[in-house]
């Protein structure tokens, strides 16, 4: 793929970066030393990808190569390195789907027949409304809630082709999903039920009155995935 | 010193250096590809991987820092089964187009591979497939081929200082390219085709032209710079087919410019290949030698010996310069000179202008401070050697003149000449930056030589060397930085104005008025002879129909570079001799030839039957010339009066002789033969069409 082809075909003339990122950026560039400001390329490509409709423009990787004091092929070497950063317009969701082997042995492969038939889009594609665009990545770090998606910033997990069918009918009508197991599982807890720290003690004390309201959750996350049957292997959940 | 042991021999290496290079020291040879002397370690081909006693894996010796009581085993099986299957891993996606590749017989995978490779592949799957790139006019790419050895990457960011080569996406994804696929905007981009161990890059001039193993090579002298670049011509038949560097750490190490390797396609068209002579029509005709000798010794029978005047061109040998200033004493007439671009150098003796601290001494300067001179056009190797240094020291670089880019950071003084005589009566922070340094250097370009007022500058230089100490017994800072290859040459034999005789600037003058009647012209191409009185006679000796030959009334076939043994005297006064490594094409014959047979006919005979004789002769008139292959620097002499300096401009040479802004023109076309290159005129429309987009932002 040249470089042609890796970047959109219609590129915006113009890119700064607005009157806030600026102060961000100004920010961000007092962490490093003066000679050494290549530092904040990375920071700098996603304040200019969030600014930008979630990808990045060839002006925008020339902006941050001129406040990074970096040649403009450097950026662009970074920026293609990253699947996090796209080079192409993408949909208002950004679906990025684990498919390494955690999430493929507990059925990613559904996840992504899910996304195939709903939304007719594979690995890279934009759905014709333009909505959504998935993204096949490799391992995103959250194995014990497999399989899992990002959508943007927040992560999706204990996914199966149901779950996936709903979240992509919930996000289309714009009613975003607390972020987390779909399956009402509190955090990587573990399934059905905790087999330590069992015994949860109360301390009366304000100091740890947080500590009691997080218990009390926990109690009750756990009392819905009793109700629900723990998936044993791939694509045994959405029958 | 660090000792360590290399299958079962003890070796002894610096410290610092690497297990491969221990390796290297003990003779044992390690298969690389990402690996080079002259560039950064990459460590990411992993070809020379080594058994290090005690370590599980092998290492790769080329990353790894040679330790002292190391044991390195690099004959192993198991070495060889680790280089046998990174070598596998290699071949996954490498073609298997080595019949038509362009690096087929000077491979260095296809040559690794006959050691390491399996007689068959294992891989079922299907091969990626690369897009190839734009490069500019000069290199040739195919994609699939590349192996990521990143060694083109490097030498743009570290050596060419142009970083816009890169690798973009990972994995299988990576590619090589440049920044949305520019030409690559370097003097020095042909030398990432001879870094490229495979055939993703390959000269684009060449392509498909011949095979490594039909070519002849002949080891000789570039002449496109003054900096006397070692090269080796490759030859089929009687045609140059290409130029590649030769190493040598004291002058080029392995770079050479781009004008160096793909000027030759000029070598073969515009050639002057019989003589010719003006007609009664006023055009030049086809004539034989025997009719324009009869010519030219009935315009030298009419001439007055202070009627005669010569001059020597940018590209002359030292042979046929001598050969010319001996005829010229014979002639009796003292009208001479080698420098046609007006320049005032070469009556201060042999310190006064040479490259002093030598070539490799620009590894050890720390501070320099350069007027009048562009190196990145007029020596592109050496301004290669700045940026390196630049790169690995504190070094601080100071420029009056044009401000072009350099690849290294430059502090400005501005264009105005006469600040030099600021700084001699009133100092500043150049003047003490030199001053601290251990080993500062002034380089004085030849655009700095060539005005009226140089007298001046000179002298005020020279006052500057004096108070930073610029020349002590260990170091000379005093350097000019020359552009044509037969300058220094000329100098030294001082084809020079005799007494009461004509520089250039005057010979031009006369020759409008009439009083020099006859002008003997050898290969000076950059003046502009068309005022010249209509009553005046040129005879032009040289190989190109350029602009001298155009204005000329008699043409001489002379040999060009190739096509001769002959000697040139680089910068810093070091002697070479280039070899001949194809014919001239037709009459054409080499200039002292040309010359010795004229005088035969003017009835003045040289004392020279042959070339040795000649080169006898030289030396003993110039012992210089008997010094072969060393730089020979000398103390530059204490100029005192000081003259004033005008506030005129100072452009750089390059710039200058050519009268126009646009650097890549002036970079690309300086000579007879590069202007009658196409791939030079290429080079000069692709970075012209880059400049225009620059321009337009």
């Amino acid at each position: 793929m040249s470089i042609s082809r890796r970047i959109a075909d219609e590129q915006p003339d113009h890119f700064a970066f607005s009157a806030e990122n600026k102060k961000r950026i100004k920010a961000i560039m007092a962490k490093y030393p003066k000679n050494r400001k290549a530092s904040a390329v990375l920071p700098l490509l996603d304040l200019a990808q969030r600014q930008h409709d979630n990808w990045l423009p060839m002006k925008a990787i020339e902006a941050v190569a001129n406040a990074c004091d970096m040649p403009e092929i450097r950026v662009l070497e970074v920026a293609s390195f990253y699947s996090m950063f796209n080079l192409k317009p993408v949909g208002k969701y950004f679906i990025q789907a684990c498919g390494t082997t955690p999430c493929w042995l507990r059925g990613s492969d559904e996840v992504m027949r899910c996304m195939k038939d709903k939304l007719g889009i594979v690995s890279g594609q934009t759905s014709t409304c333009g909505k959504f665009t998935l993204l096949e990545v490799e391992c995103l770090g959250a194995c014990v809630n497999a399989p899992m998606v990002q959508i943007n910033d927040d992560y999706y997990e204990d996914l199966d082709y149901m779950s996936m069918s709903d979240l992509i009918d919930r996000l289309d009508a714009d009613d975003v999903p607390d972020a987390g197991s779909l399956r009402g599982r509190q955090g990587s807890q573990p399934e059905p039920e905790p087999t330590s720290l069992t015994n949860v003690v109360d301390f009366k004390d304000a100091s740890t009155a947080k500590k009691t309201k997080a218990s009390s959750k926990n109690i009750k996350a756990k009392s819905v995935s009793k109700s629900k049957s723990v998936s044993k292997g791939k694509g045994d959940d959405h029958a | 010193m660090i000792t360590l042991t290399v299958d079962g021999n003890e070796v002894e290496v610096e410290e610092g250096s690497t297990v491969l290079q221990a390796c290297e020291a003990a003779g044992k040879e390690v298969p690389r590809f990402c690996y080079h002397e002259r560039l950064s370690i990459a460590g990411n081909c992993r070809m020379c991987l080594v058994e290090m006693e005690r370590s599980p894996k092998p290492v790769a010796s080329c990353a790894m820092p040679a330790g002292n009581g190391m044991v390195i085993k690099t004959d192993t099986p198991l070495v060889k089964k680790a280089r046998e299957g990174v070598m596998e891993f290699m071949l996954i996606n490498h073609p298997l187009d080595c019949p038509i590749c362009d690096q087929g017989g000077e491979c260095d995978l296809q040559d690794q591979a006959m050691g390491y490779g399996l007689a068959d592949s294992r891989y079922q799957e299907e091969k990626r497939a690369v897009e190839n790139k734009n490069m500019g006019p000069l290199i040739s790419t195919i994609m699939t081929r590349c192996i990521h050895c990143t060694r083109c990457v490097r030498f743009a960011t570290e050596v060419a200082g142009v970083p816009e080569l890169g690798a973009i996406g990972r994995g299988e994804a990576m590619e090589i390219t440049t920044y949305l696929e520019k030409a690559l905007a370097s003097e020095l981009s042909g030398n990432v085709v001879d870094l490229c161990p495979v055939g993703a890059l390959t000269s684009l001039p060449y392509a498909y032209k011949a095979r490594s193993w039909e070519l002849s090579h002949t080891s000789t002298i570039d002449v496109m710079d003054a900096v006397g670049s070692h090269i080796r011509v490759d030859t089929r038949g009687n045609e140059v087919m290409r130029v590649l560097p030769r190493i040598n750490d004291d002058i080029n190490e392995e770079w050479i410019s781009d004008k160096t390797r793909h000027h030759i396609d000029g070598l073969a068209s515009q050639r002057i290949d019989r003589p010719y002579m003006r007609g009664a029509s006023g055009r030049l005709a086809e004539a034989n030698w025997d009719d324009v000798f009869a010519a030219i010794a009935k315009a030298v029978k009419k001439a007055q010996p202070y009627e005669i005047a010569a001059l020597a061109g940018d590209l002359a040998d030292a042979e046929a310069m001598f050969a010319l200033k001996t005829l010229m004493d014979t002639l009796g007439s003292p009208h001479m000179d080698c420098r046609q671009d007006g320049s005032v150098i070469g009556k201060q003796g042999q310190g006064g202008y040479l490259f002093n601290s030598t070539i490799a001494g620009l590894d050890e300067a720390d501070a320099i401070f350069l007027i009048g001179a562009n190196p990145r056009h007029e020596a592109a190797v050496m301004n290669a050697r700045i940026r390196q240094n630049w790169l690995n020291s504190k070094l601080r670089i100071f420029r009056l003149g044009e401000a072009v880019d350099l690849t290294y950071p430059v502090t400005e003084l501005g264009t105005d000449a006469s600040v030099l005589e600021n700084l001699v009566s009133k100092g500043g922070p150049v003047i003490s930056a030199l001053k601290r340094a251990k080993r500062p250097m002034i380089i004085l370009g030849a655009g700095a030589l060539n005005r009226k007022d140089s007298a001046g500058i000179l002298s005020s230089v020279s006052m500057i060397a004096k108070t930073v100490n610029l020349v002590t017994p260990e170091w000379n800072g005093f350097n000019v930085l020359h552009t044509a290859a037969s300058r220094v040459a000329g100098l030294m034999m001082a084809f020079l104005p005799a007494k009461g005789g004509k520089a250039t600037a005057d010979i031009m003058k006369a020759m409008e008025k009439g009083d020099i009647k006859l002008l003997f012209n050898l290969g000076a191409d950059e003046l502009d002879f068309s005022k010249r009185d209509s009553k005046t006679t040129m005879i032009y000796i040289g190989s190109h129909g350029d602009h001298g030959a155009e204005q000329a009334d008699i043409v001489l076939p002379g040999a060009a570079w190739s096509e001769k043994d002959a000697i040139y005297v680089n910068m810093e006064g070091r002697v070479q001799h280039a070899q001949k490594a194809n014919f001239p094409p037709g009459d054409a014959r080499e200039d002292w030839a040309i010359l010795r047979a004229l005088s035969a006919v003017l009835g003045k005979t040289l004392g020279f039957d042959n070339l040795d004789a000649l080169r006898a002769a030289l030396i003993s008139a110039y012992p210089v010339f008997g010094n072969v292959d060393t730089a020979q620097p000398a103390r530059p002499k204490v100029l005192g009066r000081k003259q004033a300096i005008s506030d005129l401009p100072l452009t750089t040479a390059i710039t200058s002789a050519n009268g126009g802004s646009d650097n890549s023109r002036n970079f690309y076309m300086t000579c007879s033969i590069s202007r009658a290159s196409v791939t030079m005129a290429e080079c000069v429309k692709a970075f012209e069409a880059n400049n225009d987009v620059k321009a337009a932002e």
